[in-house]
């Protein structure tokens, strides 16, 4: 017999469609627990058969208006490496700057906008604005400088043009890139800021160990390339994604449930980053984590609203590096048409997010494969939440829907991207 | 100012990227909260008011059975109704499906197609009247700014209606189509964006739809004669405004 059934028709701060449903029993068992994401499929991997392989990108760019960048890469990464083509370590930088400023603009919305108004007891940042309008400005002026780096790099900040196979269509001037780092010098204690913020709000103390997965490298902190790596032993390249990870359909949600082969559910996104990361993040983010006081690796998944303002630092560092290296010289692009498969997974800013494009002879586009990260999510969220609810199943039953509601938000979905 | 205009702001079938637009006017994001008084926006706000509104921005298109009775809701509650994005005003690039059997695209993406109520994409004008069009994929900043000028002033906002050219002429651009032998869209397409991908070194792609009465015949013509094959003709016009009037010829059946 059921007692309390949670539910919401329609989850609010979030990126596109998706509802929730559980009922709790008499004696306390969870059951009929459902993120029913009901987002209109819009059949991306259908319709991109017949296209050629250099309209790809721009037509993925459409999958997501929030990371429409890290949609792009990731499909450029894949046609390249169809095409066996490997491109300037300019045009890797170029990207790799470009895909940063869209996690910045990214996260700072997830932040501020999205999920802050919870943890300070608002319905939305709109009267939260009027009562702290210093914390508000400072999560516009963070955005801004993602969307204005995004911007002068990719020409607008909502589907950029400039990024194609194998390069830029133009170069952004060195005279405005230097205006940005300074900007960037001048952010570093907002982000500082926003670290202290997320580490003095209260979170719920909930932990709940599962396979967290994101790519991996030495020598930098992966954005754009890696190796799939996971906690649990996990470790392969890209090209061999589908021998470890597949989907399942649930009736009940347009976006298909992703499971590693042979175990189970799992998370991607900042805290995973973060976790199997943590060596390659520049020196100031690794002492900002440390001065939150919150140990990584880390299995709270309320603590991935802190570890996307770590990655804010860190972030900022990095563009710095990276303005500072670049020489912007005119390249040629070179690209021969041939048959062949080819697939890439990249850091969207909510976490691992796969392509992959069989092309003929011709270029044109013969089967498409996608996979982005709030697929990958779904059915974790769905697995948290089963053990969450167990933690606070005496508060009213409007609270347990606030804070059910409030676990979905620290995941950050991007339903429409799930869907697609 | 009990008389600020009531907005809400919806997303159909659509990438949230014209929502995102208008929370990327970071400058005027706080005196916008001050003139409007926004009372439904799901991906801002978590207690949304659903009585009635002066303006409602909608984006996406209507792609399953529920989002046609949703839109029907939303015009009997609104007073001034913007389709928000190409999407909104024809499907924009989810479109292309449409040329497909719907069984064959449903197929390809899920193992099991009883849980799936999707239909073909159009616009929302198809189901309901449309007071005011934002063309674009994503719609020009400035274009919103117009719209909440216009919408303040009780006044129609002024859109443009010419084509993506006479912005390449106000940037000085040398032209791709008749100097470079560039296929561009330029000439058949409404501008808005500042000719920003001519600018940027690319050919126009179309992502503002249609200009007012473009003469896509022709513009086909000069592709055909520049050596495209039928083929990638009308992968360009079935593209972001494939089922547009305008563009549906050119497109193919």
């Amino acid at each position: 017999m059921k007692e309390k059934t949670i539910k919401v028709d329609y989850i609010a701060r979030v990126e596109g469609q998706g509802a929730l449903n559980l009922d709790i029993t008499k004696d306390g068992k969870i059951e009929n627990l459902q993120f029913q994401v009901f987002e209109p499929p819009r059949f991306f991997e259908s319709f991109l058969i017949g296209r050629r392989y250099d309209e790809v990108m721009e037509l993925t760019s459409r999958i997501c208006g929030i990371c429409p960048v890290a949609h792009q890469i990731t499909s450029l990464r894949a046609i390249e490496n169809a095409l066996c083509i490997e491109p300037s370590q300019q045009t890797k930088d170029l990207r790799k700057l470009i895909a940063i400023s869209a996690h910045i603009q990214s996260n700072v919305l997830s932040m501020y906008f999205l999920s802050l108004p919870d943890l300070m007891g608002y319905e939305s940042i709109i009267p939260m604005a009027k009562d702290h309008n210093k914390i508000v400005k400072r999560g516009l002026k963070l955005k801004k400088l993602g969307n204005d780096i995004t911007d002068l790099i990719g020409g607008r900040a909502v589907h950029p043009v400039t990024m194609l196979v194998d390069g830029f269509s133009a170069l952004p001037s060195k005279n405005k890139l230097q205006v940005i780092r300074k900007r960037l010098k001048e952010a570093k204690q907002d982000a500082f800021d926003t670290v202290d913020l997320f580490s003095e709000v209260e979170i719920p103390e909930f932990t709940r160990k599962c396979e967290h997965i994101a790519i991996s490298d030495p020598k930098e902190y992966a954005i754009n390339k890696g190796r799939f790596k996971s906690t649990e032993g996990l470790d392969t390249e890209e090209t061999f994604y589908r021998d470890h990870i597949y989907e399942k359909q649930a009736a009940y949600s347009t976006a298909l449930h992703s499971h590693v082969r042979n175990r189970d559910s799992f998370m991607v996104g900042p805290l995973p980053r973060v976790n199997i990361n943590f060596k390659q993040l520049s020196s100031d983010a690794k002492e900002a984590a440390k001065r939150s006081g919150i140990k990584f690796p880390n299995y709270n998944p309320f603590v991935s609203h802190l570890a996307r303002a770590i990655e804010l630092v860190h972030d900022i560092d990095e563009s710095i590096k990276i303005i500072d290296r670049l020489q912007l010289k005119e390249e040629k692009r070179e690209i021969t048409c041939k048959s062949g498969y080819g697939s890439a997974i990249t850091e969207a800013p909510r976490g691992s997010l796969y392509h992959g494009f069989d092309l003929d002879n011709n270029g044109i586009v013969r089967g498409a494969d996608i996979v982005p990260p709030t697929a990958h999510n779904a059915y974790n969220i769905e697995k948290d939440m089963n053990e969450f609810v167990k933690t606070i199943i005496d508060l009213p039953l409007d609270e347990i829907t606030l804070k059910c509601e409030m676990l979905v938000r620290a995941y950050d979905p991007c339903i429409s991207c799930s869907v697609h | 100012m009990n008389k600020k205009p009531k907005m809400a702001i919806f997303k159909f079938t659509g990438c949230a990227g014209c929502q995102l637009e208008f929370l990327h006017l970071e400058d005027e994001f706080l005196d916008l909260l001050d003139l409007f008084d926004i009372r439904y926006w799901k991906m801002i706000k978590r207690d949304n008011d659903e009585k009635e509104w002066d303006i409602s921005l909608v984006e996406g298109g209507i792609s399953t059975p529920r989002e046609i009775e949703e839109i029907k809701q939303i015009r009997k509650k609104t007073k001034f109704l913007v389709a928000f994005g190409d999407c909104a005003i024809g499907g924009c690039i989810p479109s292309i499906r449409n040329w497909t059997p719907q069984m064959e695209v449903e197929d390809y993406v899920y193992p099991d197609t009883s849980s799936i109520h999707s239909m073909k994409v159009t616009g929302i004008g198809e189901y309901v009247k449309v007071d005011e069009i934002l063309k674009g994929c994503p719609p020009h900043r400035d274009t919103l700014i117009e719209l909440f000028k216009s919408a303040l002033l009780k006044i129609r906002p002024r859109l443009r209606k010419h084509s993506v050219c006479v912005e390449c002429k106000f940037n000085d651009n040398e032209c791709l189509l008749t100097s470079k032998k560039m296929a561009c869209m330029g000439p058949v397409i409404s501008a808005g964006c500042g000719a920003i991908c001519p600018t940027l070194g690319r050919v126009c792609e179309g992502c503002f739809g249609p200009m007012s009465n473009p003469n896509a015949a022709a513009l086909a013509e000069i592709f055909k004669d520049m050596g495209l094959n039928d083929k990638d003709i009308k992968r360009k016009f079935r593209k972001y405004a494939g089922m547009s009037p305008e563009f549906r010829m050119e497109a193919g059946h």
